[in-house]
């Protein structure tokens, strides 16, 4: 059995912390979506008719063969491209374009190079023109969290691959955005360094309670960090099967690398591996429990 | 540091071959001094122009001429070229509006038009500083564009993801992930509006190191030209360099990303 994803929230976090599926209101509603490339005969569907919501404090991880739609669905949740068919809702309120509401980690980050790492992470604060001595703060702020206080003076190509992905991180989170999308954010990054980079994410999306949709490849990675897994299947992309998780939680609750290693955890990976293969079965329903419909998480 | 005086010293001793062949050829093979002016006796020209000077200007003003047009044209053409490039990149209007023109002109030849510019202007530094603002103007213009056109768009989208306008994408993050490109724009352009001021000061000149070297030709003074040419290519040697320090000191980041 799966670790039971309605636990109550453990006594180190407020009890007023709204839980995946304790909340009404989604944070993200994706209704309908699809979006087409090309014209005429050419044109053929990334995505097709993809509907998911997103809660306050879940880490949402979504996975899928290459070339479903993931980034597509990414990108659409940005702002970046909209839509050809439905809409996105941010808080009920239908999305238009970029804003910094919604913070974005990319897998290669585009950090500036012309600037500072302290440059880099206060390039938010100060386009949105907070104060001097509120920026100054904040920045000391987030890049102690991402482990990189040391390196503020630092210009961004004496930094590592993983070092990087922690600025755009402090970058993004600096923000205060609604959501953290990202889009395999540590594709490109070495074992040690993929797990290191998830425990900070978790240990950041835990504290600070914020809301990440985050897309890989890596299936371990999904168990490691998500409350909840979407799997996409091959072009035209849509939503095959989600699922609870709750393995992130209980590392975070034991401090311990426990569930790791535990059955369910590798009964979990074989039926989302055979699932994104195409090989789903009934096995894969008793790993992972009964569809969650949109009936059952009300 | 050292390797770049390691790497120079190679580039050196090619010239100190080509010197000693030129020195060997001239004293054994028994040239007209027309043909062939010996190293000697293009050094003593250049003593003599440099103490009295070559047709009323000394070299040092003749030189100053030249690069005076030089750079008032580079520099409009700078101020010009590289922003409506840069804004060429970023509005696909406006660059369907002027890519045509710069096509159009960027391959006739420089003195096709110059005579054009010569009866608009007149026989002053106008038409020659005019015609080396063409030159200058369509490689600082194209590369700009294509500095804007090759940036991967995670940097703008990314960017605007965390909060900035337009005007601050802009100048904050448009600019300088161009600024590699639009130096190298600057650096082909340096080099083709030093090849087009010879052609600007062949008309009516008095005064310009481009017109030193056609004046002595008219009179077969191979030491002049040889002379003019050294200077010249000198001249643009430090030129080039002093663009290639400032691009490393400004687009400090480039090729260690
Ligand atoms: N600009 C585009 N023009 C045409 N087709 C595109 C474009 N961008 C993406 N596609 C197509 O849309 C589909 C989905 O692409 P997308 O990048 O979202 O996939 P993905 O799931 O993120 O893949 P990966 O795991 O390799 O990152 C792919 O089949 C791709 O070929
Ligand atoms: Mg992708």
């Amino acid at each position: 059995m799966t670790p039971e994803p309605l636990s109550p929230p453990p006594p180190d976090r407020p009890e007023d912390f709204p839980g995946p599926y304790e909340v009404p209101e989604d944070l993200i509603g994706a209704q309908n979506l699809s979006l087409y490339y090309g014209r005429g005969e050419k044109r053929r569907a990334a995505i097709l008719n993809v509907n998911f919501s997103v809660f306050p404090g879940e880490f949402v991880c979504v996975m899928g063969p290459s070339g479903c739609g993931k980034s597509t669905i990414l990108n659409i949740l940005a702002g970046f491209v909209a839509p050809s068919e439905g809409r996105v809702l941010l808080s009920q309120k239908e999305i238009s374009g970029v804003d910094w509401h919604r913070g974005v980690v990319f897998q290669k980050p585009p950090l500036f190079e012309w600037f500072s790492v302290w440059e880099n992470v206060a390039f938010g604060p100060k386009a949105r023109h907070r104060p001097k001595e509120e920026i100054r703060r904040s920045v000391a702020v987030f890049l102690e969290r991402v482990g990189l206080s040391a390196w503020a003076d630092k210009k961004v190509y004496e930094l590592s691959g993983g070092m990087k992905q922690r600025v755009a991180i402090a970058r993004s989170l600096i923000n205060d955005p609604m959501i953290l999308l990202m889009d395999e954010p540590f594709g490109a990054l070495d074992a040690l360094t993929r797990e290191k980079m998830q425990d900070l994410v978790r240990k950041i999306w835990w504290n600070s309670r914020k809301t990440i949709f985050f897309i890989t490849h890596d299936v371990d990675e999904a168990l490691k960090l998500a409350t909840r897994v979407l799997v996409m299947t091959e072009s035209p992309g849509t939503i095959a099967r989600e699922f609870s998780l709750g393995f992130s939680r209980a590392f975070i609750e034991d401090s311990d690398d426990r569930a790791w290693f535990s059955e369910e955890f590798y009964r979990a990976r074989k039926a989302i591996l055979d699932l994104i293969a195409g090989r789903a079965d009934r096995d894969a329903e008793a790993a992972l429990g009964p569809r969650l419909s949109e009936k059952e998480r009300e | 540091m050292r390797r770049f005086f390691a790497n120079k010293i190679y580039g050196v001793l090619a010239a100190g071959i080509i010197l000693l062949a030129w020195y060997l050829v001239a004293r054994f093979a028994d040239l007209p001094r027309i043909i062939l002016p010996s190293p000697g006796g293009v050094l003593q020209k250049f003593w003599l122009i440099w103490e009295d000077g070559y047709k009323g200007h000394s070299l040092v003003a003749h030189l100053a001429d030249s690069l005076r047009r030089l750079f008032i044209a580079y520099g409009l053409a700078m101020v010009t070229a590289v922003p409506l490039g840069l804004l060429s990149g970023c509005l696909p209007k406006l660059r369907s509006a002027l890519d045509p023109l710069v096509s159009f002109y960027r391959p006739l030849p420089p003195l096709a038009y110059y005579t054009v510019l010569v009866l608009w202007m007149g026989i002053d530094d106008g038409s020659k500083i005019a015609l080396l603002f063409l030159a200058g103007f369509s490689p600082m213009y194209i590369s700009s564009v294509a500095g804007v056109a090759r940036m991967r768009p995670d940097y703008v989208n990314g960017a605007k993801t965390l909060g900035a306008s337009s005007q601050r994408v802009f100048f904050l993050v448009i600019f300088p992930v161009a600024l590699p490109d639009v130096f190298v724009g600057l650096r082909t352009s340096l080099g083709f509006m030093y090849s087009t001021l010879v052609a600007a000061e062949m008309v009516a000149a008095i005064s310009g190191i481009g017109w030193m070297v056609l004046d002595a030709s008219k009179y077969l003074q191979s030491d002049v030209i040889f002379m003019g040419i050294i200077v010249m290519g000198l001249t643009g040697i430090v030129l080039d360099g002093a663009l290639n320090l400032l691009e490393r000191k400004i687009v400090f980041w480039k090729g260690r990303e």
